[in-house]
């Protein structure tokens, strides 16, 4: 068993969205969560609030959020346990992010603190 | 028939003792004794303790068979279990002048010693004791046994049969434990402010079990079964009465055991079988326990941690309503996702693929049931059958088959059984 992290991208993390839309949204993401939860394949996550996000770059540079400057945005995270990568990507292929259009999931093996990985 | 109606009097009289008083007075008083004691010995000395408060007992029913019960029952057994103990103390200050003349012990100590047995000093023991039996170097049953011997004064017979073993194991059991306890040098205190929290979830985790004994107990002893629960609740009801246990998690446990219990009366038949829930008579509901449950759910609404006995009380309260609505069950899924995410548990896996089916459909809920492969359980060939019920029959027969062949107990194989036959 190996442990995945799954990365939700956003395509516009600027776009608002209702606080109905985000409740649903909220639901979904628990509902998707919650089965691979019910799995005992669930690791840990969080989701990444975009508010009070900033960029920091060499010389001191601050600026506000990702937004504007690059397309994508990461929008959150969960680390799930799977077999292999197949089965990481099933699991990914669930999350409601996914029906946003332009937005999309990467899925990558975390590191093994063994030396070789 | 005087002489008859004597004897007839005299028997009562003994079946008074023997049934009401003496069975009462045990449970309420052998725990202060034994706890006060055990405080005032040491860890190390619990047996001492144990056996001066049975030999209090044991001087009650031969004393007051013959001359009568005295006016002030507890106080006659306080006095007594009081000259025990110093006695008890006297003749070990002998062995330790004569023998072990390098035990530093002064005599002028030894008399100021007093045993205690206030209120006060009663609920603080007992709930130090709790603290100290549920030591993390024991074993969790371990902790569970000692809890109902010291703590709830119930019989090793008790205990054995509320666990389903027999009495050599459960003493074996608790002597080991006691071992352990002796060779760690536990104390009975309340933990340091920094530890008390660690400590308090294995003491939440002891009394969530010893409620699951009496809640689900295979035992056919109704009494013994709502006792192990009536106990459960009252040490939840003592951590609560002290600032440092009084807090959320400890108030939405108490929530969660009142709403659980709320359904005590109508969760068996007269057989001692199991009514399913949605078979439940709510009318056997006890209101007010579930009112009880409401309002302690509210109080444990506070701090920012949400535990998992906030989420098992939520999803109780959710079952005091009987109507199936869609607000129902998509709230009592979202508390089975946080659950999870929590911390997994089989039964909380199944019981949310159950919710799941109510707000989503059965076809949605048998694909995500057979992810689950918890091929050994018998709960989920349960599921499984009721999920494929009126969608295919025959599959539906077949899981609740594989249900039966896996379950143990006989009120598990009863309710299959019972499915089995009405999908015919």
């Amino acid at each position: 068993m190996e442990e995945f992290v799954l990365i939700m991208r956003h395509e516009d993390g600027s776009k608002l969205a209702s606080p109905e839309q985000m409740q649903s949204w909220m639901k979904q993401t628990m509902d998707w969560i919650g089965g691979i939860a019910a799995q005992n394949k669930f690791v840990a996550g969080t989701g990444l609030p975009f508010e009070d996000a900033r960029v920091v770059r060499p010389n001191n540079v601050v600026t506000n959020g990702p937004f504007g400057e690059i397309k994508e945005t990461i929008g959150g995270y969960i680390i799930v346990k799977a077999n292999s990568v197949d089965e990481a990507v099933e699991f990914a292929k669930g999350c409601p992010v996914l029906q946003g259009e332009g937005n999309s999931m990467e899925v990558r093996k975390i590191a093994k603190g063994d030396g070789v990985h | 028939m005087k002489a008859i109606d004597a004897s007839v009097s005299l028997q009562r009289y003994f079946s008074f003792m023997e049934q009401e008083l003496i069975p009462h007075l045990f449970r309420t008083e052998f725990r202060k004794i034994a706890t006060v004691l055990c405080k005032h010995f040491g860890i190390a000395h619990i047996e001492i303790a144990e056996d001066i408060a049975s030999d209090t007992f044991l001087l009650a029913v031969e004393t007051w068979t013959f001359k009568g019960i005295p006016e002030n029952p507890t106080a006659w057994l306080y006095s007594v279990a009081k000259n025990k103990a110093k006695n008890h103390i006297n003749r070990n200050h002998i062995f330790a002048d004569k023998v072990a003349s390098q035990i530093k012990q002064t005599a002028s100590e030894i008399q100021e010693t007093e045993i205690d047995l206030s209120d006060r000093n009663t609920t603080d023991s007992q709930l130090q004791m709790l603290f100290a039996l549920c030591h993390p170097s024991i074993p969790t049953e371990a902790q569970i046994g000692l809890s109902l011997r010291i703590l709830c004064g119930f019989g090793i017979d008790e205990i054995a049969n509320a666990f389903l073993s027999n009495k050599e194991t459960i003493n074996k059991r608790l002597f080991r434990a006691k071992e352990k306890l002796r060779m760690e040098k536990v104390q009975i205190e309340f933990p340091g402010e920094a530890e008390i929290n660690k400590r308090l979830e294995t003491v939440l985790t002891t009394l969530y079990l010893l409620f699951n004994e009496g809640y689900y107990s295979e035992s056919q002893d109704t009494v013994l079964r709502e006792d192990l629960c009536s106990e459960a609740m009252r040490l939840t009801r003592l951590l609560m009465k002290r600032e440092q246990t009084n807090q959320p998690m400890v108030k939405a446990l108490f929530s969660l055991m009142c709403f659980h219990s709320s359904r005590f009366k109508a969760r068996k038949n007269e057989n001692g079988e199991i009514i399913l829930y949605e078979d439940q008579d709510e009318t056997l509901w006890d209101n007010e326990l579930i009112a009880k449950g409401g309002y302690f759910l509210q109080q444990a609404a506070q701090g920012n941690k949400l535990s998992k006995y906030h989420l098992e009380a939520s999803i109780a309260y959710w079952h005091t309503i009987k109507a199936d609505t869609k607000e129902k069950w998509e709230a009592i899924l979202q508390l089975y996702n946080q659950l999870l995410i929590t911390e997994y548990s089989p039964i909380a896996a199944l019981n949310r693929t159950f919710a799941l089916s109510k707000v989503k459909g059965k076809e949605e809920a048998i694909g995500e049931a057979e992810k689950l492969k918890l091929t050994d359980n018998h709960y989920y060939y349960t599921l499984l059958g009721e999920l494929y019920r009126d969608i295919d029959n025959e599959k539906s027969r077949s899981n609740f088959k594989k249900a039966l062949f896996l379950a143990k107990t006989r009120t598990d194989k009863q309710v299959i059984q019972k499915k089995i036959d009405a999908s015919k």
